[in-house]
């Protein structure tokens, strides 16, 4: 209270003993983005190359295909992604809600938790221990200690906006907290299995069961995890680097209660042509094709927020960054529902298609927009106006940009080609015309075109970071005083 | 009336309130709000709130 009230009286500049916002703990999760984003995209870029050349690891059995494609997805969804979702989330819920973060030594509980989590991820997924559950592969002691952290999270976050000094929750605060509800609700059903030794459990549930539940978990980390929060961040960080509130805020509340709406029950298609009721399939792909919907409406409402504004695209590298990851956006939420009319996936399902269409959304919507936000923030978490070489954001942007054109355009081609390869018949006889190792030659140039893609993207993000490091050894740690709420949003 | 009834009542009853929250805010009720609403990042860094004019387009009101 008394420092709320501080807030109130002081004049800015914020004198001695004015209230700060808790950058802190946003500077940390900030930095680990990017350290946690190499990591992961360089996991990527070497299973990539192992795909080409099998024997790269020398049979060591620790970094095998098979154990370091859970960790690449796992640091790159919840290593990168998680880091950068706390990182954003933290700064948009303080500075739109005028209040400091709520339980400061439980926000650094989650920092410190969630890279225990990480490292713990790291250790355990090469040795080969996994629940084998997609995205959901860590056992159960690191289950036990992400629900510990994403409680604490929710606490801190809706604890924010209790004490918020405006009257309104702005839009992004709402996707920011749907998918920190929904993420717990996730974790807590699709992790639910019964310990038989302190590194291996069972899952409560079996058989169709276990896989519906399992996609359920899966296409809703892809929904909540990887898109309602990274639509937090579009809602604040597209209208702030525009200059210009978002293009319709009535369309966003739609947005907004659409996606909780639909998600939910898109999963099925993940199992379509296997021992699901074929209703579930039916009532899967239905709810997809009806998720483009909201998909588009939020595109376009992040894109138009630049309406009236378009030059500042020429110019301006943030913005880049930030309205080519909505189109990419865009292009996988339209290729996501048509993927899953069952005849266009019994084409594309268990082929690199899936792959490409997956990095269209995480590099091309995920990984990109978190590029934006984080040269918006870097600046101002560290003092400065902006980044130390604006030119260097350029050229991260187009080295990325091309990747990512690269890598998911090979896996297109090759994803058809090992489709059409796979179902092709000879008319006499019936039998296949290709074995499926033919297949696997055919695939191979395109193997080294999204190495290319991978390493491209991963280059970029070495720009960053030294673009990064420049910029933080030149400015210093500074954490904004909170300011009173104009009296228009009091 | 089985478990089955239950569940269709309860999706038909989500589409309502998905229909209502749709109609409700593209009605002309909550403009004046979300209007404000839309201003709080870019309003976030002004420095004191008696220091910015009072805003034609923006409520007024608490």
């Amino acid at each position: 209270m008394s420092a709320q009230a501080a807030a109130f009286n002081t004049s800015f500049p914020a004198g001695a003993g004015t209230t700060t916002y808790n950058y802190t703990v946003v500077r940390q999760f900030a930095i680990m983005t990017l350290v946690w984003g190499i990591v992961g995209m360089l996991v990527g870029v070497i299973i990539a190359a192992q795909l080409m050349f099998p024997d790269l690891t020398y049979g060591i059995p620790w970094l095998s295909y098979g154990r370091l494609r859970p960790l690449h997805t796992n640091a790159v969804i919840f290593a990168f992604g998680g880091s950068a979702l706390f990182a954003t989330s933290y700064y948009v819920v303080q500075r739109t809600c005028h209040a400091r973060l709520f339980a400061g030594p439980l926000a650094a509980f989650t920092f410190w938790g969630w890279q225990l989590v990480i490292v713990g991820a790291a250790i355990t997924l090469p040795l080969g221990i996994t629940t084998s559950k997609e995205y959901a592969e860590l056992e159960w002691p690191l289950d036990v200690l992400i629900t510990l952290v994403w409680v604490s999270y929710a606490v801190v976050f809706f604890g924010t906006i209790a004490k918020r000094k405006t009257s309104h929750i702005y839009v992004a605060n709402w996707f920011f907290g749907g998918f920190i509800l929904t993420v717990a609700l996730l974790h807590l059903v699709n992790s639910a299995a019964i310990p038989a030794t302190p590194w291996k459990s069972y899952s409560a549930y079996a058989g169709a069961q276990d896989a519906m539940v399992q996609w359920w978990y899966g296409h809703n980390a892809v929904g909540f995890f990887l898109t309602a929060g990274f639509l937090g961040m579009m809602y604040y960080f597209v209208p702030k680097q525009a200059d210009r509130p978002v293009y319709s805020y009535r369309l966003s509340v739609v947005h907004f209660w659409a996606l909780i709406f639909t998600y939910m029950w898109a999963g099925p298609h993940h199992l379509h042509y296997t021992a699901l009721p074929d209703w579930a399939q039916s009532l899967g792909m239905a709810f997809s094709l009806i998720l483009l919907a909201p998909s588009w409406g939020g595109m376009i409402n992040g894109i138009m927020t630049l309406s009236g504004a378009w030059h500042k695209l020429r110019t301006d590298p943030i913005l880049k960054f930030l309205i080519v990851s909505l189109s990419f956006y865009g292009m996988s939420t339209f290729e996501g529902p048509m993927m899953s009319i069952k005849t266009v996936n019994s084409l594309s399902h268990y082929t690199d298609w899936t792959i490409g269409h997956v990095h269209a959304g995480a590099l091309g919507w995920v990984a990109m927009i978190t590029i934006g936000s984080l040269y918006f923030m870097i600046p101002r978490l560290f003092g400065r106006s902006e980044m130390y070489s604006t030119k260097l954001v350029t050229t991260h942007f187009w080295v990325a940009t091309i990747g990512v054109v690269l890598y998911i355009a090979a896996m297109w081609i090759a994803g058809v080609m090992q489709g059409l390869m796979w179902r092709a018949v000879n008319p006499d006889d019936g039998t296949l015309t290709y074995t499926f190792v033919e297949s696997v030659k055919s695939t191979y140039p395109f193997y080294a075109i999204r190495l290319l893609g991978g390493v491209m993207f991963l280059g970029g993000m070495l720009i960053m970071a030294y673009n990064t490091y420049k910029t933080v050894a030149s400015g210093k740690a500074v954490d904004a005083p909170v300011l009173q709420p104009a009296p228009a949003h009091a | 009336m089985d478990v089955n009834d239950l569940r269709a009542l309860w999706t038909l009853l989500s589409f309502l309130v998905f229909a209502g929250i749709a109609v409700w805010a593209y009605s002309s009720w909550p403009k004046q709000r979300f209007e404000a609403a839309a201003r709080l990042p870019l309003d976030d860094d002004q420095p004191l709130a008696h220091a910015q004019p009072a805003r034609a387009h923006t409520m007024t009101e608490k």
